[in-house]
Order: C-alpha cells, then structure tokens, then sequence
C-alpha cells in the first residue's frame, strides 16, 4: 500500500534530470542565439531554422526521433543520453530566443558608448551588455526551468526511471490506478512551486523599473 | 543508388502518408475540442479568480495552480487510468479530450485573468458611472476588451496544445505520432517515419506561429 516510498525515491531523478537538460540547454542557447544575430546570412538563418525547427516539434515527437530514430542506428544512446540531448537541444531553441529578447531590452546606446569607448565586441558582450540582459533574462529561464521539470515526465516513455515511470510501475504493479498519479501530481506541485515563488521573487528583485 | 534510396524513400512516404494523415485528423480534433472546452471553462475560472470574495476566488486560483503544476501527462493519465477507480471509465478519445481541456482551462485562465487585469479601471469606473450593473460592466466592457488584449498568448497557446496532443499517444489514442510509432515498430524505420511526422507538425506549427507574430505586431500597431 505504500505508494508514496518509491515515487519520492525517484525524485531526485527528476531532479538531477531536469538539472542536466537546463544546463545542457542554457549554454548551447548562447551558441544558437549567437548565429541568430550573425552578421553572415547563411548563419544567422540556418540558426534561425533550427531554432524554429526545435520550438515547432511536439518535445515528445523530437524525443522520440533522437531516442528511436538516431540513437538506435549507428550510435547507441542510453534513455538518459537520448533525453537530455533532444530536451536539452528543444531547451537550447527557447533559451536562444530568451536571450534573444534579453539582449534587445538592452537599449542600442549602450552598444553604441561602448564602441564609442573602443571596447572590444568580447568586453562589450561579457562586461556590459550580459550584466544587464542576464537580469532581464533570470525570471524567464526559472519559468521555463518550472516546466521542464514538468515536461521531463515525458522521458519516462523512453525508459528513464524517474517520478513518472515509477508512478506508471507502480500503479501497474498495485492494481490501484488513481492514488499514485494523484501522488506523483502532488509531488510534481511540491517541487515546482519553490521554484514559482524564486521566480518571482527574482522578478522583482532584479527588474530595474518599479513597476505600476 | 542515391537516387534509388531517395525514390523508395519517397515511395515509403507516400505508402506512409494517408495513416499519417488520419492520424494527423485526430491530433486537430483533439487539439480543437480541447480548445473550445478549454478556453470556455478557462474564461469561467479566470472570471472566478478575480472575484472579490475570497470564498470564491481561493478555492478557484487552487484549483488553477495544481492544474498548472502537474505534467500534461500525469493529467492523461489520471483521467485515462485515474477515473475509472471511482467509477468514471472514459474512451481514450474522449479521456484525451477532458485532460487536454483540464490543462488548457488551467493555463488561458491565467493568460485571460492577466488580460482582464490590463483592462485600465477606468472603463469599470466609467461603466459604473452610466449605472451599468457588475454583471453588464463585466459582459460587455471588461470581458472583450481583456480577451482581446488576451488572445496573442491565446493563440500561441493552442499552437502548444497541439504539441501536447502528442502525449495522448501514451493512452493509445490513435492520433499522429501513435499511428508514426506503429509504423515505425513494423518497418523498423523509425527515423524516417518520424521525421515525417515532425514534419507534418512543423508544417502546421511553423506557419501558425508566424501568423500569431504578425497579428501579435498588428495589435501593438493599432493601439
């Protein structure tokens, strides 16, 4: 009768899932934000494609595709592999485009005074535009780290054993189908919600303009 | 051989093609229903969670929060293997229909209570000055004018709503990626059969998304 042991006892599969795909996500968006703003044509659309391509696919679907499509041909990739490869690339698309928008907030003045100044196109992107397109950039990376702890229970369909496939095991093995989820969909709640409430605390903390 | 491995590629396609359609049918009809169900109960707890009285606002703004905090996925399936331990057994089409229209009614109420807070307090002001009673204030100035403010974010949520529909392939409900899936299980080219399916999503989503950026622009335009 004891649902609630193995479901907590997963979490920090999730968790530490969640955590690699963000990071993993998080730095290749730099990479892809950085074509889409290339001055070379063929860059700055190819990156644009991508980032479309990866934002218009089901993340199931893609999932699948890097799982069952790439990753049993000629490389063999693990659950785990697959799925912080395909959320992680799908979390780079929309990091891109956070950062995208981040960088637009900040005002072209400051591009302009900084080559006005004869900073070099590094110093001006690590010591003042970053500084200030990361404070507009924070809250919306932790509300796309609060879904993709949800969406990460759609890697239990390739065979992660995290909240989702457990509560699927579990729920099989027991014959009792709704308490599980219920628990799951509680445990889901419990740790997203300090991350809802560190958004929005970042939010305000952060923003430079009070808002009316 | 190149080009023979490209024709039977393409041959493989077009066999492909029709189950891929019907099942790309059923993912709209899903979407769609999920959709109208959605936002109307959406609008419903969105007018709910900004009532005065708390009595009524608390227990609406919960049930809004766990909707939102549980995966897609952990709602299919409650309401799909959930509901039928209390008596409530549902088709998978229908099942994936309540659960995707739970998820969305959770999320545009959210999107819709934002659009009804933007609308300035003095069209209420004003509307109460010409003795219009709550409910009229709200029907025929409040709840237009919020929902249009509302509907860029609307839009861009039922593209996503459709991405979800894929997740109704975990019931077995025979929609686009389900029907890719068993082909691909059948003729072990899952990388191809996939990658056609994406490309029947991308071809619905990519277009949609440029339009609800070109309607987002004339908005901003016209205000």
């Amino acid at each position: 009768m004891d649902h609630v042991g193995p479901i907590l006892a997963a979490a920090p599969v999730t968790l530490g899932v969640t955590a690699a795909i963000f990071v993993v996500g998080a730095l290749l968006g730099v990479v892809l934000v950085t074509g889409r703003r290339s001055g070379n044509r063929v860059i700055r659309s190819t990156a644009r494609t991508a980032i479309d391509v990866l934002r218009g696919l089901p993340p199931i679907v893609f999932l699948f595709i890097v799982f069952f499509g790439i990753g049993s041909g000629a490389i063999r990739l693990s659950p785990i592999e697959a799925a912080v490869i395909g959320l992680g690339l799908i979390t780079a698309a929309h990091m891109a485009e956070i950062y995208r928008g981040s960088l637009l907030a900040v005002g072209p003045g400051q591009f302009e005074a900084s080559q006005a100044l004869g900073l070099s196109r590094t110093t001006t992107y690590l010591r003042v535009i970053g500084p200030q397109a990361i404070r507009v950039a924070v809250p919306s990376m932790i509300t796309w780290a609060i879904s993709l702890l949800k969406d990460s229970a759609l890697v239990s369909t390739i065979g992660v054993a995290e909240i989702m496939s457990v509560t699927n095991q579990d729920a099989r093995s027991s014959g009792s189908s709704l308490t599980p989820f219920v628990i799951a969909a509680i445990v889901y709640i419990a740790l997203g919600t300090p991350l809802a409430f560190l958004s929005r605390f970042l939010e305000r903390r952060l923003s430079l303009s009070v808002r009316s | 051989m190149q080009t023979s491995l490209s024709t039977s590629l393409l041959n493989d396609w077009s066999d492909w093609l029709p189950r891929l359609l019907d099942g790309l049918v059923v993912s709209l009809q899903v979407t769609g229903l999920s959709l109208l169900f959605g936002f109307a109960a959406g609008l419903v707890f969105a007018l709910l969670s900004s009532s005065a009285s708390p009595v009524v606002r608390w227990p609406s703004l919960l049930l809004v929060e766990i909707g939102r905090g549980m995966p897609s996925l952990v709602m299919l399936q409650i309401v799909y293997f959930g509901l039928p331990g209390v008596g409530v057994t549902l088709d998978t089409f229908p099942a994936s229909v309540l659960a995707l229209s739970l998820t969305t009614a959770s999320y545009t109420s959210e999107i819709i209570r934002a659009g009804l807070r933007a609308v300035p307090a003095g069209e209420r002001e004003a509307a109460d000055a010409l003795g219009m009673s709550r409910a009229d204030a709200i029907r025929f100035i409040i709840v237009p004018q919020g929902l249009r403010i509302a509907l860029p974010t609307l839009m861009g949520f039922a593209i996503l709503v459709l991405q979800i529909s894929a997740l109704a392939f975990s019931l077995g409900l025979p929609e686009l990626l389900s029907q890719a899936y068993s082909i691909g299980a059948s003729t072990f080219r899952y990388l191809d059969v996939l990658v056609l399916a994406g490309l029947l999503y991308l071809a619905i989503t990519i277009p949609a998304s440029w339009l609800v950026g070109r309607f987002e622009g004339r908005l901003a335009t016209n205000r």
